[in-house]
């Protein structure tokens, strides 16, 4: 008896007990009914009204965030296809300064070539004077029949004979005539293919000119696309920064690796310069620290050093500097630059020594007989390799820059629409709980109804017992008059 | 290990630098290991040059080591062979490690054993060695058969603080009489272990296979 819970009142029969309780609370919980029903309604209303309210306020942040981020990308687009026209422009007009520059003299030369080309063709125009009238008056006589009279023979032959030296002479000179205009037309190949040259020339120019064109109509267009703020341009420029921000990403990996690599290569060496004991934290030492400061150090010198050169627009003050300070600045950015290149190259042969000196130390404490050093040249090329290394990875940091201000420029983009799918995501899901909420208490109002299923028949009973019984006439029987 | 905290001082650089201090806790080792040169123990001498050779290995530049060995009372500086706070600087802290075994090895060619064995003087005394050098993590090896036997003039039965100072038995071998009832050599652990525990230790342990000696440091 001891054991059993208060509220059994059989002892060892505690389904009884419970029903037994269940019954005695029907009547209380049916008094109950409205109430409740309200309570549980109100419960439903008070916990899923905010939600549906949370929901609505995360899509309406969302679309204005939406909005505010479609201004941000188009007014960097615009900003960005501004620059790339007025590049395109430059670089037109250099073509024209550089090619278009000489066209004057281009067509003159032209003109000259074709004029010598006329004047020869008309020389090759002369043919060789006609035979003489007498030919015919030979041919008349030659066709006199000699009959074996031996004076016409002897006439014939003779003017046979002058006909044939006649004909010698004149195929000569005729030869010559030719000979001479096929020297002509010798002398028309060099200015045939100088001017075949010159029209490739100008062609190739022209071709040129005609790409930049077409590059500037394409930019045009795409200008044209961000000052109307279409859709169209929207996604193009998102996409764009997509793909910037997963190439940036990509490459600052890398640089990421390589500065790695670089830490590892001046973090032993910066211990004997700074000591090996000092800590910062309980896992970072003081020496890892400085190698660190040196990488950052390079880095931000290859930024100032991007900046100046004007490939980076990270720093607006720098781009605003007069044309002197910024070029001084450059040579004190690049002196560093290569200062702690130098630097980075001895610490890599200081860490190169002292990794040989430990060798040696443990060889000796293992009493294993130490390997003779070898001073060959194959034995430096880690070394040799080591210090190039250390030399050149602070220049190839210092490109860093630019991966970095592309990945700047996208990250507000890439990070802007991924806030929005995130809120929106929210929305859905606040959304979807207060459906839920609501739904769960409409539930439960009807889990209430059939726990006091009894007391509600009884009442439906009573209920059907007091209303009066509907009237029914003969047409409603169905009888016909 | 390099590359993770190339990754996590990324963060505490800046914290760090923001705060403008540095961690103030001391990050060295202290070593202080007591030879036994006691009767059939000296015979051991070879075990106790590899376990100091593989110290000097291991040990970084900022740390320090002691070596001492226990004879009939051993509290005294005299009695440390060789001792050394290595320099902040890696090839500096390998000539005095290169020193160091030299001075060992020497020791070892010349140890002649003692007729008593005092463990607890050389444990007071490497204690207060120990203590000196400030550093974080403080350790005795005890290089001995840990078979105490006094004259009766020195007085040992005397508290002694070991407080945070970890001590580890190496080498433990068994003594004759162990053999007969390996009660002993249990009990005999069992009541050092007592002591030292009782002392304020941060650890009691037993190593006795010195192809294990990576437990030596690990805290």
């Amino acid at each position: 008896m001891a054991d059993s819970p208060f509220w059994v009142i059989w002892p060892g029969n505690a389904a009884l007990s419970a029903l037994v309780w269940f019954v005695i609370a029907m009547p209380f919980l049916y008094a109950a009914r409205k109430p409740v029903h309200e309570l549980l309604r109100a419960v439903g209303l008070l916990a899923g009204g905010p939600l549906r309210l949370g929901s609505r306020w995360l899509l309406a942040a969302a679309k204005e965030m939406r909005e505010r981020n479609k201004a941000v990308l188009l007014a960097h687009g615009h900003e960005e296809a501004e620059q790339q026209i007025a590049r395109e422009f430059e670089r037109v007009a250099l073509l024209v300064k550089r090619d278009l520059e000489g066209y004057p003299a281009l067509q003159r030369r032209l003109l000259d070539e074709i004029t010598r080309v006329e004047e020869d063709y008309k020389k090759c125009g002369e043919v060789p004077p006609p035979p003489p009238d007498w030919v015919e008056a030979v041919g008349a006589v030659a066709k006199v029949k000699s009959n074996g009279n031996e004076l016409v023979v002897r006439v014939l032959e003779e003017i046979n004979r002058s006909i044939k030296v006649i004909h010698e002479k004149t195929l000569g000179e005729y030869r010559r005539a030719y000979e001479e205009r096929h020297k002509i037309l010798d002398g028309f190949m060099p200015f045939w293919r100088s001017l075949d040259k010159t029209l490739a020339q100008a062609d190739r120019k022209m071709t040129s000119l005609a790409d930049r064109a077409a590059a500037i109509d394409s930019q045009m267009e795409r200008f044209e696309q961000i000052v109307k703020k279409t859709d169209r341009a929207e996604h193009a420029l998102t996409v764009s920064a997509l793909t910037q921000f997963f190439i940036a990403s990509l490459v600052l990996a890398i640089a990421a690796g390589g500065a790695l690599i670089n830490f590892k290569l001046i973090a032993l060496p910066m211990s004997e310069m700074v000591g090996a004991g000092d800590y910062l934290t309980a896992s970072l030492r003081t020496s890892e620290v400085a190698a660190l400061v040196i990488i950052f150090v390079e880095a931000t010198m290859g930024l100032f050093l991007m900046e100046t050169l004007r490939i980076t627009h990270l720093f607006p003050k720098i781009h605003a500097l007069p044309d002197g300070m910024r070029m001084r600045m450059l040579w004190i950015a690049f002196v560093l630059l290569v200062t702690l290149a130098g630097i980075e190259a001895a610490l890599a042969l200081m860490r190169d020594m002292l990794i040989a000196d430990k060798q040696a130390l443990l060889q000796s404490l293992a009493a294993a007989q130490a390997a003779a050093a070898s001073d060959s040249w194959l034995s430096r090329i880690p070394t040799i390799g080591q210090m190039v290394l250390g030399f050149i990875l602070p220049f190839a940091l210092a490109f860093v820059a630019i991966p970095l201000e592309s990945f700047i420029a996208s990250a507000r983009t890439v990070g802007g629409a991924g806030l929005v799918i995130l809120t929106r995501a929210l929305a859905v899901l606040l959304r979807l709980a207060g459906n839920l909420v609501r739904q769960f208490a409409r539930v439960l109002v009807t889990l209430y109804d059939i726990v006091i299923v009894l007391p509600l028949l009884v009442e439906r009973l009573v209920r059907n017992g007091r209303a009066p019984k509907p009237r029914v006439t003969g047409l409603e029987a169905g009888e016909r008059p | 290990m390099k590359r993770r905290a190339f990754v996590v001082s990324l963060p505490l650089l800046g914290l760090a630098w923001a705060a403008g201090c540095t961690d103030p806790r001391s990050h060295t080792h202290a070593v202080y290991m007591l030879v036994d040169t006691s009767g059939t123990y000296a015979e051991e001498i070879g075990k106790a040059q590899l376990i100091v050779h593989y110290l000097l290995g291991t040990l970084q530049p900022g740390d320090s080591l002691a070596v001492a060995r226990v004879k009939s009372r051993s509290f005294s500086e005299k009695d440390i062979i060789a001792k050394a706070t290595f320099d902040q600087r890696p090839s500096q802290a390998n000539a005095q490690k290169r020193l160091l075994r030299d001075q060992v090895d020497a020791f070892t060619q010349t140890a002649r054993g003692s007729v008593y064995t005092d463990i607890t003087g050389g444990l007071i005394q490497g204690a207060m060695f120990l203590n000196e050098t400030g550093a974080g993590r403080k350790t005795i090896l005890i290089f001995s058969d840990m078979q105490e036997e006094l004259d009766k003039a020195t007085v040992r039965d005397i508290p002694i603080d070991l407080k945070d100072i970890r001590v580890l038995a190496v080498n433990v071998v068994k003594l004759k009489t162990d053999n007969v009832d390996p009660r002993r050599y249990t009990g005999r652990l069992e009541a050092w272990q007592k002591r030292v525990e009782g002392a304020g230790a941060r650890e009691w342990r037993v190593i006795n296979d010195i192809e294990h000696l990576d437990a030596l440091l690990k805290s």
